[in-house]
């Protein structure tokens, strides 16, 4: 079978990862989405030394999630001009759904993110869901990974209203949702306590004026009800990514999360703690709830794999072996 | 009264052309109204279109190529030399920079000294199908709808024979539209154009007639021309219909149904090419039959259109087309041929009922212009492609040369040193831009200046466009200069390409679940999904093709990354290597294939991602496949290639070879 198309050793690759090679970059997001035995194993290398270098430390990662149409891509690519404009510079995965019969996928957001081409500072990869991990593609978080040691921000876009936003606020720093003016669902959805609630939520086509406002004040009330943890209280935002209002003020409430969350081995746990929940997730989507009972039950296996230093490919792996094994031993 | 005095008039006979330069493009129309042409179509270049200059980076590769090149007055005035603009009826097939062509074209009537108020021709002004079909928009829809507004407003007071804007019902059909379609898209373009001119209070309530009566329609005639003739005979009912009740005008010649058209170059084949001759005159009866639903100017495309650019000598066999029609036969003896028959009132009724329905349903989503925001217009002409193309796969639809009878024997035809097209002077695009600059160089910069200030605080302020627009090209502004003042203003747009509808459905055919097969096996043994980059480079906006594989390797089962028209090299090659893609598939039909594969090339050597294949699709003539193929393209695929499966496996098959790879069968 096919070798891995891989020029430079893990090592090297992570070098280059950490200088924002667009190249290198690019090689490494292909050798995550690689699933053959043979490159998972690079890739295993390739992370650990990528973690081990914690350069990721510094930087941002922000979920952004809202139904169809909301205007999340172009809100992304505002967001994208300021950012740049503030010399950040900037990762995004796009995630667009899959087709459930022949896996085929349309991956369009780059249309509504396009940006100035000769610009090394923005870095756009789309994945497909690939009909698995809760609409969430499965390389989400490995690739997060490889954008988070490259650039000051990424940005993860899915869509979605009620279970994926969930998903996605368990892996990264910030979640945003963009809600559509006029559309209670995301209304109804925080009412009812299904919608996990983000970081940060906004209004986007605030100029379609009093429709807009109304949907504004409905999240600002149903907000009320719902929770707020000690040192953040969630803000509720109105912007316009076509008229470009409010932009500033959605990426200031952005850094504001971003710095309460603190830095070094505060940040450090955090992200653990993302990639604990990416290993659970996919050994859940693997194995069912039995799996996990197996493996001593949620909260035990997430505080075990907060405290390992293994890649999250190994660590994932690992478990996995367990499992298959057959009989009833328990980890 | 003799016999021949009962005659009716002729319509107007134009052959749409332009090319290389404007002298060379005025001595073509300057032959061909020698040749009893009564009328002028001008073709505009691409950069021309999409408010370039010639010697802009986009413009690489394009100049003169689509049509003449107008980069400011000095153009336009060699353009119309020796043609008297008040004896010429001139239409201008313009769009996004419809007022600065408009602008440059009554100033050259001043050059001449012809009282502008005399001119008579027709802008095409119609940017709401440029998102749908043809892409050379530049603008979003609401500054768009202003500029069009404004151009209408502007002339049905100062030049009051002008047909201000052409609704165009010819590019949906080219993007796949039904006749129903048809009807219904081009009528609610009308409307909002209408409210829009309505609402901008620039037009006395007792004028309003007058606008509506100056409103004409370009329309498509495709082969089921017995249909076709029904589908204008219900344009004629709506409009008459829409015009007195929803605008109150009570004179009913302005409520006539005033229509150009070009027939339709989507049916034309490259197979057999000789066929077309006699698909061109069916189409033409469709619009000539009926005198109660006649054109008023008719332009014929030639037989060789599907193959590359027609030479004089075609443009003149379709010329003689309509010679032959009007003047050997005894068409325009007689009244309307089918006032009362039956069968043909069903049959209108029938597409008034259908385009009925479906205004409504634009109208419920608040009009054309939101249902073309939302992408609903864009992915209902794309399905109703799609349907087409998978009835030509299946044989459902007959197309005799192509899908059958496809045994010919060798055409003379294409033989020859020229294999049958023309072929554009290379050396144009160098001129032309050295011309630019001198003519640059020697104007006057403050004058330039001031008239794009005044510009620059109409597009803020809300004024008509067009005085100072027209004070702009007397001050010698150029296209480039004018468009992007108007970019600074109101910024640029990208449309959506509609492609994301629905799955055909679970039950593919054989041979698709076998292609299904194949992208995911190779998929598996690659350890990621196949991933296929398709490109639009240039300013060419003719998108079926992109769209249509689009659809097809998604159904295949392929991850697909499109952003649209109008991209630059630089773009593809970079978002080929951020999305990993395994395959980078491009589509060019403005001819200018050869530099921008040069281009694309290039840029993926300079980032270091030469090892993605490079595929490419489009009107490519055979010795510029063989071109592009021996400079390492992978394939070149032409409209002669309608098995879209076997497309599939072909790109399957050059994946697995870059992989090192066997090939499946």
């Amino acid at each position: 079978m096919e070798q891995p198309a891989l020029t430079l050793s893990h090592a090297q690759l992570a070098d280059a990862v950490q200088r924002g090679e667009r190249a290198a970059l690019a090689q490494a997001l292909n050798l995550l989405d690689d699933r053959r035995p043979q490159s998972r194993a690079i890739a295993a290398a390739f992370l650990r030394k990528l973690q081990n270098d914690q350069s990721s430390i510094r930087s941002h990662l922000i979920g952004m999630t809202g139904p169809p149409g909301a205007g999340k891509s172009t809100l992304t690519a505002a967001l994208i001009d300021l950012w740049r404009q503030r010399n950040l510079r900037v990762g995004v995965l796009a995630v667009d759904p899959s087709s459930p019969i022949s896996g085929g996928a349309l991956l369009g957001d780059r249309l509504r993110m396009k940006t100035s081409a000769d610009d090394d500072g923005v870095f756009i990869r789309s994945l497909a869901c690939r009909g698995e991990f809760g609409g969430l593609s499965a390389e989400v978080w490995p690739m997060s990974l490889v954008m988070l040691a490259a650039f000051d921000v990424v940005m993860i876009e899915t869509v979605g209203v009620g279970q994926r936003e969930i998903d996605i606020s368990r892996m990264c720093d910030t979640t945003c949702f963009v809600a559509q003016p006029g559309s209670g669902d995301s209304v109804q959805f925080l009412k009812a306590g299904i919608l996990e609630v983000p970081h940060i939520l906004v209004v986007n086509k605030e100029d379609m004026g009093a429709v807009a406002r109304r949907t504004l004040s409905e999240l600002g009330t149903a907000l009320g009800r719902a929770h707020s943890d000690g040192n953040w209280e969630v803000p509720v935002l109105s912007a316009s990514a076509t008229a470009g209002t409010g932009i500033e003020e959605l990426a200031d409430a952005l850094s504001r999360h971003r710095k309460i969350l603190g830095a070094g081995d505060q940040l450090q746990a955090h992200r653990q703690g993302y990639q604990a929940q990416w290993i659970l997730k996919r050994l859940q989507d693997e194995f069912g709830s039995h799996g996990i009972a197996r493996l001593g039950g949620e909260s035990a296996l997430l505080q075990q794999l907060t405290e390992q230093s293994l890649s999250l490919f190994e660590q994932h792996e690992t478990l996995r072996q367990i499992l298959l094994q057959p009989g009833d031993q328990h980890a | 009264m003799s016999e021949t005095a009962k005659r009716d008039r002729p319509w107007l006979m134009r052959t749409y052309s332009g090319h290389s330069s404007a002298r060379a493009s005025n001595e073509l129309y300057r032959m061909n109204l020698s040749k009893g042409q009564t009328g002028l179509s001008v073709a505009f270049d691409l950069p021309t279109q999409t408010g370039y200059d010639s010697d802009h980076p986009l413009a690489r590769g394009e100049v003169g190529k689509v049509g003449v090149p107008i980069d400011h007055i000095g153009d336009m005035e060699a353009l119309f030399d020796k043609i008297p603009l008040d004896q010429m009826n001139t239409s201008m097939t313009i769009n996004a920079t419809a007022p600065w062509l408009l602008a440059l074209y009554v100033a050259v009537a001043e050059r001449q000294g012809v009282d502008p108020s005399q001119l008579q021709g027709t802008t095409q002004n119609d940017v709401l199908k440029e998102y749908l079909s043809r892409g050379t928009y530049i603008y979003p829809p609401g500054p768009s709808v202003r500029l069009t507004t404004d151009l209408i407003t502007y002339t049905v007071e100062n030049i009051p024979k002008w047909n201000p804007t052409n609704i165009c019902s010819y590019h949906l059909q080219e993007a796949g539209a039904t006749p129903t379609q048809e009807l219904a898209y081009a009528l609610s373009t009308a409307t909002a154009i209408l409210d829009a001119v309505r609402d901008s209070g620039q037009v006395p309530a007792d004028r309003f007639a007058a606008v509506v009566g100056r409103i004409s329609f370009f329309v498509n005639a495709g082969i089921r021309f017995v249909e076709e003739t029904c589908k204008l005979r219900a344009f004629g009912a709506m409009w008459n219909k829409l015009a007195e009740e929803r605008y109150g005008v009570s004179d009913e010649k302005q409520r006539r149904f005033r229509y150009g058209v070009q027939v339709n170059s989507l049916g034309l084949t490259e197979s057999q090419p000789e066929n077309n001759v006699q698909r061109i005159v069916l189409e033409m009866l469709a619009v000539t039959l009926s005198k109660n639903a006649r054109a008023r100017a008719i332009q014929l495309p030639a037989w060789n259109e599907a193959l590359g650019l027609p030479r004089p000598w075609d443009q003149q066999w379709a010329l003689r087309m309509q010679q032959v029609l009007a003047l050997e036969t005894d068409l325009l003896e007689y009244g309307d041929l089918f006032d009362g028959s039956p069968v043909v009132e069903a049959k209108v009724q029938e597409l008034i009922e259908g385009a009925e329905a479906e205004i409504a349903r634009v109208a419920e989503q608040g009009g054309m212009v939101q249902a073309i925001e939302s992408g609903y217009v864009k992915r209902e002409l794309v399905k109703s492609h799609t349907r087409r193309m998978r009835d030509i796969e299946s044989g459902e639809l007959k197309i005799v040369g192509v899908n059958c009878f496809t045994q010919t024997a060798e055409s003379p035809l294409t033989g020859g040193s020229d294999s049958g097209i023309m072929k554009v002077d290379v050396q144009a695009e160098r001129e032309q831009i050295a011309a630019l600059k001198d003519f640059r160089a020697r104007r006057d910069q403050s004058g330039v200046d001031a008239a794009l200030e005044n510009l620059r605080k109409a597009a803020a302020n809300g004024d008509n466009i067009m005085p100072c627009s027209i004070a702009c090209a007397r001050a010698g502004v150029t296209t480039g200069e004018w468009s992007e003042v108007l970019r600074e203003a109101f910024g640029e747009y990208r449309a959506p390409t509609g492609i994301d509808i629905a799955m055909a459905g679970q039950t593919g055919s054989a041979a698709m679940d076998e292609v299904r097969e194949k992208v995911r096996r190779t998929g598996e043994e690659l350890g990621r999904p196949l991933r296929l980059l398709i490109g639009k480079p240039g300013l060419d906006g003719h998108s079926n093709g992109a769209e249509q594989i689009a659809v097809k390797g998604r159904d295949a089962g392929f991850e697909i990354v499109y952003e649209g028209i109008r991209l630059t090299p630089s773009h593809i090659a970079r978002a080929a290597q951020e999305e990993g893609a395994h395959l980078i598939g491009l589509s060019v039909l403005s001819g200018s294939h050869l530099e921008l594969v040069e281009d694309i090339q290039s840029e993926l050597k300079k980032i270091g991602a030469t090892d993605v294949p490079l595929i490419i699709g489009g009107i490519i003539p055979e010795d510029d496949a063989q071109q592009l193929l021996s400079h390492g393209v992978q394939a070149v695929f032409t409209p002669k290639d309608v098995d879209m499966n076997v497309i599939m496996t072909d790109m399957v098959n050059i994946i697995r070879r870059n992989n090192g790879l066997e090939e499946l069968a």
